[in-house]
């Protein structure tokens, strides 16, 4: 219990404890899914940090976390757990990085946006659409109704597939790709978007993905091939009907998304 | 097909007169390193003179000679910073003359009339810096004094309309007038008043005027800790740490206002060019704001370090120490969640387990409402310490002392409650809605920042001293903090700066004149990363040697330090 308090003690339970948290505990939260090793690092680090800070914000503190380090480094009497801790530090940080940088038969680490930036215009089965201060045009069109009827058929017909029959990314074709087609499901995701974003990225579908950001690695079709403007329009509007999301409207900007 | 081909073909002839090659860091990487370097020291040069017209004002007007000197002290790291400003700015101009001539041109085209005048003002500016550092002993007391201020402001004044001129060339390369189009290699549609007065011109001249103070405030503070370091005896330490507390005030006051002139800019680019915009915040350089959050949360634990450990000097302090963890538990948390990417990186078997790159739990702390909410917070927080700084040595005599500290309490609990509300309340409304909550959170902390202010400059008049600060008694790691706020502060001028450069893409002037070299590629975050590391070395190697400068001709005046009599109380700011 002693030891418990001391600053040094302290220490390094909070780091390994914090590592612990990220890296086991977090995935155990319901819907949660394992955290990527780098964003295990970043928040270890982050906390490292924040106990250096802690163990050295007040002099006494300080002193006391310092004692042992100095005592390891410098007394006499510790001569063998110097020379064991000065042999057993590097090759742990040998092994690491050796493990960091060896050949494996895995992917390396990759870095993907998924909010890719519209053009400002688009060609549209051959003619030219505007896309900044589009509006889906059915919204004052005919019947509200009818349209989320045309644009479920669609769905079904055409995006359950993959994209799943509760919107949520988990399609039966859907497993067969890696990144898993997107979920429409929660906030964060159609909401952050217009829906002339919406109408681009259906109609253009992978191919139809800007050059920056690459790999996209999207098997998402070009719908404008297969689909009607009015149809991509309907489909757009279910996507929002039916997950309960609103568009976001075209107006004050500024959402950040990483 | 056969247009398209022969478009490629005057591209690559056009390519080969409009530009040259620099061995080892090729074209672009030269002007890169040029700019910025120029970038960061006339940023120095603009943000010193602003508090040193302060500080002198502070002189006079409460008769100290402390600030006379602090000032004098500023000025004298501005000569030397001058001229690497202006050798910094001439290799600019013949790199991008010679590596860049047919862009050269087209610049040149629009803005000759504001380059002779920006040059005309430059040498103005020079000679008015000059009268005001080598007049300051002889018009030093009386009218004459005043007038010596009035140099000052008017070096204040020169520098600021240098910049925004420079301003005025730059943000035309990002949002040039509407219906601007290049007909034969000349501008067409433009004018050059309207190409300076451009629709990012004025967002950017407001926020580059608050970040020289932040920056300046900055690397003061270093010069300040860096002789701290070196001192040789009490009283020079004594002065160089009131120094470096005074900058790092000013530093960090400045900088928490300095994100509602970002937040403009950010939306003015929306507004110009939505494509603009989600490039910058949701396309590939989105992941480049959460290096700024990682950054930014450096500066802020950096700020609340040297503020604790600060308080170890002042009696009285220590009564406040045992909050000091809690809030760093606070910072942490904030730090960790604005750090969270909403697109992470990962492996394929990563992506696989995630169903996307999107955590599906920790995905909801990647949107603005968890970020926002986590930022008030470390402001929020980063103020209380001050607050107990500011409060460590005073007893408050007031008759109300009590109920004034309880409403300052009620308004902290107050703000934070209403941050947290509309953070959670955020999740669950359109977006639109939900960005308009930042201006409310914003708007809160703001409200109680001055609120707990106003109150304490009242609860404090006439207060009782527990004690003096005993001034250089800080340990020397605290000092280090102070350095690493000022090369955070400079690599992140470099970023920002790579951000609002980089979304322009292979344009040289958005959508008027394209970047036909085979450098028109946007680099990767890891390669501007390297090059904005590259110039922070090369600026903060200059500036350490002009701090060593600053030392030596101090010595060449007297080889005994100046008395400087132990200063006095001043954790008011």
């Amino acid at each position: 219990m002693k030891h418990l308090k001391h600053p040094f003690t302290q220490a390094v339970l909070l780091i390994v404890g914090s590592w612990a948290f990220f890296k086991f505990v977090i995935p155990l939260f319901p819907g949660s899914a394992p955290v990527p090793q780098s964003v295990v690092l970043q928040f270890t680090l982050i906390a490292a940090v924040g106990v250096l800070v802690y163990v050295s914000e007040n002099e006494e503190r300080w002193t006391q976390f310092k004692a042992p380090i100095t005592a390891t480094l410098v007394d006499a009497n510790k001569k063998w757990l110097r020379g064991g801790l000065l042999t057993v530090i590097p090759l742990f940080i040998g092994f690491v990085v050796f493990q960091a940088a060896r050949p494996t038969v895995g992917s390396t680490a990759q870095l993907r946006s998924i909010h890719p930036a519209p053009p400002g215009q688009i060609t549209f089965q051959g003619r030219s659409l505007a896309l900044e201060g589009l509006e889906n045009p059915l919204r004052s069109r005919g019947s509200l109704e009818e349209h989320y009827e045309t644009g479920k058929a669609i769905y079904y017909q055409n995006c359950m597939p993959c994209h799943g029959d509760l919107l949520d990314g988990q399609g039966h074709f859907g497993h067969g790709f890696n990144p898993t087609p997107l979920a429409f499901d929660r906030a964060g995701t159609i909401d952050n978007l217009q829906e002339s974003f919406v109408f681009w990225r259906i109609a253009k579908g992978g191919p139809g993905l800007p050059r920056e950001g690459t790999p996209w690695n999207s098997a998402m079709p070009v719908w404008e091939d297969f689909l009607t403007e009015d149809e991509i329009w309907a489909v757009t509007m279910f996507l929002y009907e039916q997950s309960g999301l609103e568009p976001r409207t075209w107006g004050e900007e500024g959402e950040e998304h990483d | 097909m056969m247009i398209d081909f022969l478009t490629l073909l005057q591209a690559a002839a056009e390519a080969g007169r409009s530009y040259g090659d620099f061995p080892a860091v090729g074209g672009r990487g030269a002007v890169w390193i040029a700019a910025e370097v120029h970038l960061m020291f006339a940023a120095f040069v603009l943000g010193v003179p602003m508090f040193a017209v302060i500080t002198e004002l502070i002189g006079i007007v409460g008769k100290d000679e402390r600030y006379d000197k602090l000032s004098k002290e500023f000025t004298r790291l501005l000569v030397f910073a001058y001229s690497a400003t202006a050798l910094w700015g001439g290799m600019l101009l013949f790199l991008l003359t010679t590596l860049y001539p047919a862009f050269w041109g087209h610049m040149a085209d629009i803005f000759s009339m504001s380059m002779w005048i920006y040059a005309g003002l430059f040498f103005v500016e020079s000679f008015t810096l000059y009268l005001y550092y080598y007049g300051w002993d002889r018009w030093k007391s009386g009218r004459a004094k005043w007038g010596h201020w009035g140099l000052g402001l008017l070096l204040n004044v020169w520098g600021t309309i240098v910049m925004f001129i420079a301003n005025g060339w730059l943000t035309y390369m990002m949002s040039p007038p509407e219906g601007t189009t290049v007909a034969e290699g000349l501008p067409d549609g433009v004018t050059m008043w309207n190409a300076i007065a451009n629709a990012t011109w004025m967002p950017i001249n407001i926020h580059r005027l608050i970040a020289n103070a932040v920056f300046g405030g900055s690397i003061v503070a270093a010069y300040a800790a860096y002789r701290f370091l070196a001192a040789k005896t009490p009283e020079e330490k004594a002065h160089y740490d009131w120094m470096g507390y005074v900058g790092t005030f000013i530093a960090i006051a400045t900088f928490v206002v300095l994100p509602f002139a970002g937040y403009w800019l950010g939306r003015e680019m929306y507004e110009y060019s939505q494509q603009m915009g989600v490039t910058m915040m949701g396309g590939f350089m989105s992941w480049l704001w959460i290096v700024q959050a990682i950054l930014i949360g450096v500066l802020f634990l950096a700020a609340n370090y040297y503020l604790w450990t600060g308080m170890g000097r002042i009696p009285g302090a220590e009564r406040f120490l045992p909050y000091t963890k809690w809030m760093l538990l606070v910072l942490i948390v904030c730090w960790i969640v604005w750090g969270t990417p909403n697109t992470m990186i990962a492996s394929r078997d990563e992506f696989a387990a995630m169903g996307g790159s999107r955590h599906p739990f920790l995905g909801v702390l990647g949107l603005m409402s968890g970020k926002n909410t986590a930022v008030n917070f470390m402001i929020l927080t980063t103020f209380l310490s001050f607050l107990m700084y500011r409060r460590g040595n005073r007893i408050p005599t007031v008759t109300w002392a009590k109920a004034g500290t309880l409403t300052q309490g009620a308004m902290f609990v107050l703000s934070s409650a209403y941050v947290l509300w509309l953070g959670i309340y955020g999740y669950f409304v359109p977006t639109i809605t939900r960005i308009s909550y930042s201006v409310y959170q914003v708007a809160a902390v703001l409200a109680c920042i001055i609120g707990v202010w106003a109150i304490d400059i009242f609860l404090m008049r006439g207060s009782q001293s527990r004690g003096e600060i005993r001034w250089g008694e800080m340990p020397d790691r605290s000092q280090y903090a102070i350095f690493v706020l000022a090369v955070t502060f400079t690599w992140l001028m470099g970023l920002m700066g790579f951000a609002r450069s980089g979304i322009r893409q292979h344009w040289h002037v958005w959508e008027v004149m394209r970047d036909t070299s085979d450098r028109a590629v946007t680099p990767a975050l890891g390669y501007a990363a390297n090059m904005i590391s590259l110039t922070v070395v090369i600026f903060l190697g200059l500036v350490a040697f002009i701090f060593w400068l600053g030392g030596l001709a101090e010595r060449a005046v007297s080889k005994k330090p100046a008395p400087i009599g132990q200063p006095q109380a001043v954790t008011g700011g």
